[in-house]
């Protein structure tokens, strides 16, 4: 039965749903990059996706819409974004654990709205699988890679879009300058306040479109905790990725593969407990953040808040 | 932020600070959870005196009610004076929910195996091993916190998972109530203990010996952290690890112990749980549904009791009360009890939003007495 594993459909299928399966992934990842540039460490991003998971769903569900869903995802994580850089930025509160307050907010406003207003697990029909003229008709690459949803597109085009901005545009430069030294940005003239500001509200969104993904495009459900982790995840994958939007394709591909493999390990009946299959994504993580540590060192001035005429 | 109090020029000025605004600031910070609490309720469609009334009630309305909010407190405590050490330490553990679960079933494998065993060899013998397993639970994320600089609140989350699954994986198979498999209803649980584990009882509440247990604890924790000289060091290396160093502390030893023993009081806290509550284990798939989430809810106790274990005693109280009440609050005014877990977010928000008024006033103070201690500001500002 380990065999069936390697049978090419089973492989193409596995690589066509782990292609799809990196969109929530990518899109967490890459936003929480972005604030952690900048020296501040998201860790509500969970607590964001379930909101942007809720809401998206909801819309959706309510008006039939999937883009509607889409734009309330996005405005509610640009609140949330908003409120974590005001704690973390203004309020200069402790990181690590301001964050896993906005997680266990999101996590109970998530399941309290779901309760009031669905009560149970229904369904949607979220953004529908695009084939990309041409391209989709190719023989096996055009079904792996250009037939998907269009969140999906979204999340691998922000690639190259975000690295673009980190790497060659003065916004990016200013965002790393904030995230190294604060101070030394500052007497340039940078606003670190108002950067922070930025990258954190960019990291709510985008950890917000990530809940939307997996409720209103691969998924298109919403249920309790839907999204188990994957935010906690995409923090870790941060530093895999070695805060770079690269490392983020790349983290996000090995993680979203092995969920992929772990379905269809599940699948084929493969006598593995499935328990064991669900607790790989954490053990890897784990791994992967052992390994990672070693290669880049990260932000300078991670976790510190900034105050004028502090050194 | 008025300017009177800073006229003290008593060199104790500023501890008097941390003393007047120490306890206030996290009371100020539920009441404004609360007061959210109470939009939202009306958002709702529900109104916040009766919806709050109703949790009152529900958690001291009658003895059985308030010992309910006793024993709902009691695994708060535990992972909340274990919090108190490893942040004070410095090192950020999330992992309460893992290292309740690892406890649990240490001392569910113990009470399954030796279930002839009378009370007083028993209770101890699974007591002790859920101490150690979640103290290796937590020790894991330490070392690689102390070796390889791994980010400890990254780890402990995943460390949590791998613990649910692992509990989830015993529970369907091994470890599954023989009468399960034979009914073939295959309900995850594991058979019930010999009556020999269970712990004293108070009957006909439901208080049992492991609240005392707790509130011990949270009293050896004290102890431990302000009157011994490894506790000195665990709070130096958490205040400033760099001038611990030059001291000659060996830092990376002391967060691995505060991360141990942080574990192990939460590991003992899941052993109780199933000596003296559920007398069994079961999982419904998600780690809350055993803990009730009392590996994150510790966390906001102990922030709410300044990081200090005698502190952690009343905000485990509040809380308990919180969760135990939240039930009835949900059948009087139909909001879901989900409601606690976001206003206990808030909370948490709120007292670590508001570190920096008492940072701020702490910091005034050094500038206008020179020669006062400024490590008494910063070690009575809680989160360091």
């Amino acid at each position: 039965m380990i065999s069936d594993l390697f049978a090419s459909t089973v492989l193409i299928g596995i690589i066509t749903s782990g292609i799809r399966l990196a969109t929530p992934y990518l899109y967490a990842t890459v936003g929480e990059t972005f604030g952690q540039l900048s020296g501040v460490l998201n860790l509500g991003v969970e607590g964001m996706m379930l909101m942007g998971a809720y809401v998206g769903f909801y819309m959706t569900f309510t008006t039939g819409d999937p883009w509607l869903g889409l734009m309330a995802a996005i405005l509610v994580g640009l609140l949330m974004g908003v409120a974590m850089a005001f704690i973390s930025v203004t309020l200069q509160a402790e990181q690590g654990i301001s964050g896993i307050g906005v997680y266990l907010f999101g996590l109970g406003m998530s399941e309290l709205l779901f309760q009031k207003t669905l009560g149970t697990v229904e369904t949607v029909s979220g953004f529908p699988a695009f084939k990309i003229p041409l391209l989709g008709d190719l023989p096996l690459v055009g079904g792996i890679f250009f037939d998907h949803n269009v969140l999906t597109y979204g999340a691998y085009l922000l690639v190259p879009l975000s690295w673009f901005i980190l790497n060659r545009t003065t916004w990016g430069l200013q965002i790393k300058a904030v995230g190294q030294n604060p101070a030394a940005a500052d007497s340039l003239g940078v606003s670190v306040t108002k950067v922070r500001y930025v990258t954190v509200t960019v990291g709510g969104v985008l950890s917000s479109i990530a809940g939307a993904s997996l409720s209103i495009a691969l998924l298109n459900v919403f249920q309790q905790n839907l999204t188990s982790g994957m935010g906690f995840i995409a923090v870790a994958l941060v530093y895999f990725g070695g805060w770079n939007p690269l490392g983020a394709l790349a983290g996000s591909l090995l993680f979203s593969t092995v969920n992929a493999l772990q379905n269809w390990v599940q699948v084929l009946g493969i006598p593995v407990p499935s328990d064991f299959a669900v607790m790989m994504p954490y053990v890897l993580t784990i791994l992967i953040l052992v390994i990672a540590l070693r290669k880049v060192r990260q932000p300078a001035a991670l976790t510190k808040p900034f105050e004028r005429g502090e050194a | 932020m008025t300017n009177s109090p800073t006229k003290q020029v008593n060199p104790k000025g500023s501890e008097s600070y941390g003393r007047w605004l120490g306890p206030l600031t996290p009371v100020l910070a539920a009441l404004a959870a609360l007061l959210i609490g109470a939009l939202m309720l009306l958002a709702l469609g529900a109104n916040p005196v009766e919806a709050y009334t109703a949790m009152a009630s529900g958690a001291f309305g009658s003895v059985n009610a308030f010992a309910d909010t006793i024993v709902k407190a009691t695994p708060l405590l535990f992972v909340g004076a274990g919090i108190c050490i490893s942040f004070r330490g410095g090192v950020l553990n999330i992992g309460g929910e893992g290292q309740l679960v690892v406890g649990a079933l240490a001392a569910t494998l113990a009470a399954l195996t030796f279930e002839d065993w009378p009370g007083w060899a028993i209770i101890p013998v699974c007591l002790i091993l859920g101490f150690v397993a979640g103290g290796i639970w937590g020790a894991i994320p330490g070392a690689l916190k102390a070796s390889l600089n791994v980010n400890e609140i990254l780890t402990t989350i995943m460390m949590n998972q791998i613990a649910v699954q692992g509990m989830n994986f015993l529970l369907r198979g091994p470890i599954m109530d023989p009468i399960q498999i034979e009914k073939g209803s295959f309900i995850p649980q594991t058979a019930r203990f010999s009556l020999a584990a269970d712990l004293p009882r108070l009957s006909p509440t439901r208080l049992h010996a492991g609240v005392l247990l707790a509130v011990v604890v949270a009293i050896l924790v004290w102890a431990l952290l302000w009157r011994t000289t490894i506790g000195f060091r665990i709070r130096a290396v958490g205040m400033n690890p760099n001038a611990s160093r030059r001291a000659g502390i060996h830092v990376g030893r002391y967060a691995v112990l505060a991360m141990l023993l942080s574990g192990a009081l939460a590991g003992l806290g899941g052993a109780t749980q199933v000596l003296g509550v559920h007398h069994r284990m079961f999982t419904d798939g998600s780690a809350a549904g055993f803990t009730g989430s009392a590996g994150f809810n510790g966390i906001v106790a102990a922030l709410f009791g300044q990081l200090h274990p005698l502190g952690t005693i009343p905000a485990s109280l509040l809380f308990g009360a919180m969760l135990v009440g939240a039930n009835k609050m949900q059948r009087a005014v139909q909001v879901p009890s989900a409601l606690i877990t976001a206003l206990n977010g808030l909370v948490v928000v709120f007292v670590v939003g508001s570190e920096i008024w008492r940072r701020r006033l702490a910091r005034r103070q050094e500038v206008i007495e020179p020669g006062g201690d400024p490590n008494l500001a910063t070690q009575e500002s809680g989160v360091t």
